[in-house]
């Protein structure tokens, strides 16, 4: 019989881009958003709604992109966890980042980190996606400013450009 | 506040009993809510994330059994799609894909509310909700798991291991309005089976009363005057009949997502669409 592992204390760890990292003195009932943001000096996913309809938050959990607002950390300690700080190389932007730049597709920039983790995403899973595909997937990020045709547009770009590599 | 991470039934099943009061996190994305902007504060957490038994589905040739923590995504697409397809097009409709990802079947029902994508389909094909705790087993038909808003069957040191879904030969479907395509709470929804081989259909209203609703006499008024076992679609008349006894069979209130006059309306209209699709 094994024990349950509990976690009654405010320390835990985190494994966040691969790299592991430490919450002390926290209260357990904090979102990974709130844990990325104000404890491990991540603040890529953004906070709006706190309730999982905006999509600023998105992150990567256990292959699964969610929104960070939802998740209390403290559940997710054993797993990998990829946020926007984690898709770039060294300081070099994806070619998701540089595609919604080259088409324009950031206007304000609050929402932008949030769909630029759900296009990597969708994009590992559904290399060749078509439109439906792409409204679908990010059918849970909004952008008050731009509007989505220069992000659809973005993603096109990194598909066409990913297929002729 | 403590949060626990049990790995097997067992162990799960040996909280709840020694601390009937913990509360239970599967998705968090009803919870997560609470504790976010409602400043609910559980004194302790039951996180299900690793409880893998929960998390597995299973089918043979008369049912399909879904693990509590079964997220939505796994759902909608895929086998499963393919053995339950009203559930399949229920979860679809749920919030996002974010949200997909993380919501589960043993959430919607714990949560028990009448919006609940899921409950309408659980309804309709009168599932069974398996239930664990304080060392024992109870399989408790759907109809009964919900006994209210937001409030169902389970007793304290409880919890959902599981649903069993009968296999129907027939047409299944779902259907649901809401404000618009994306990230909605249901208005309204319906969930339609027609078994062609018990010559039966029946009809599963979601946020349309305190508990999810079926329409005892638009079913048997149905079977009695249509064909349900062959391809000949009923006629007009007789669809018009029946989304006015679907209509009547609901018990809306206004809120502040719609008017109960609004819901009373869609629910018949759903449910006369989702007759004339399982004909098409």
């Amino acid at each position: 019989m094994s024990t349950p592992s509990g976690i009654g204390s405010e320390n835990y760890s985190l494994t966040v881009n691969g790299r592991s990292h430490d919450v002390k003195d926290s209260w357990i009932g904090e979102s990974l958003l709130y844990v990325l943001r104000e404890r491990l000096g991540l603040p890529g996913a953004k906070g709006a709604c706190e309730q999982g309809e905006c999509g600023s938050c998105t992150v990567v959990v256990d292959g699964r992109a969610v929104c960070s607002c939802l998740v209390l950390a403290a559940s997710v300690v054993d797993t990998s966890i990829v946020t926007v700080e984690g898709l770039g190389d060294g300081g070099r932007l994806s070619d998701v980042q540089q595609a919604f730049l080259d088409c324009g597709g950031v206007q304000c920039g609050f929402c932008t980190p949030g769909f630029i983790v759900a296009v990597h995403h969708l994009l590992e899973s559904v290399p060749d996606p078509d439109d439906h595909q792409i409204r679908e997937a990010l059918s849970g990020n909004i952008c008050s400013c731009t509007g989505y045709g220069r992000i659809l547009e973005a993603v096109q770009q990194v598909a066409v450009a990913r297929r002729s590599k | 506040m403590t949060v626990l991470a049990p790995r097997t039934v067992d162990e799960l099943e040996r909280i709840l009993a020694d601390s009937p009061d913990h509360t239970i996190l599967s998705g968090g994305t009803d919870l997560m809510v609470e504790v976010n902007l409602h400043g609910r504060r559980p004194t302790a957490i039951v996180s299900l994330r690793s409880v893998e038994e929960l998390h597995a589905w299973t089918f043979d040739h008369e049912r399909v059994t879904i693990g509590a923590a079964v997220p939505y995504a796994t759902m909608e697409v895929g086998e499963l799609a393919g053995l339950v397809p009203a559930l399949a097009q229920a979860a679809r409709t749920v919030g996002s894909p974010q949200i997909r990802a993380a919501g589960t079947l043993g959430g919607n029902l714990g949560t028990c509310s009448p919006a609940g994508d899921g409950l309408p389909v659980l309804s309709a094909l009168e599932a069974t909700v398996h239930i664990r705790g304080n060392g024992d087993r109870r399989d408790v038909p759907f109809a009964d798991f919900m006994v209210g808003v937001k409030r169902n069957a389970l007793r304290a040191g409880e919890f959902v291991h599981s649903v069993s879904i009968p296999r129907v030969d027939g047409w299944q479907g779902y259907a649901k309005v809401g404000t618009r395509n994306a990230m909605v709470i249901a208005n309204a929804s319906t969930c339609l089976v027609r078994d062609r081989s018990a010559g039966r259909v029946r009809v599963a209203l979601g946020a349309v009363g305190p508990t999810i609703l079926r329409c005892p006499e638009a079913e048997s008024w149905l079977a009695a005057n249509s064909d349900l076992r062959g391809n000949t679609p009923p006629s007009a008349d007789v669809r018009a009949e029946f989304s006015r006894l679907v209509s009547q069979a609901s018990r809306p209130i206004d809120d502040h997502r719609s008017t109960a006059e609004y819901r009373r309306h869609a629910v018949g209209v759903l449910a006369r669409r989702l007759l004339e699709r399982s004909y098409q």
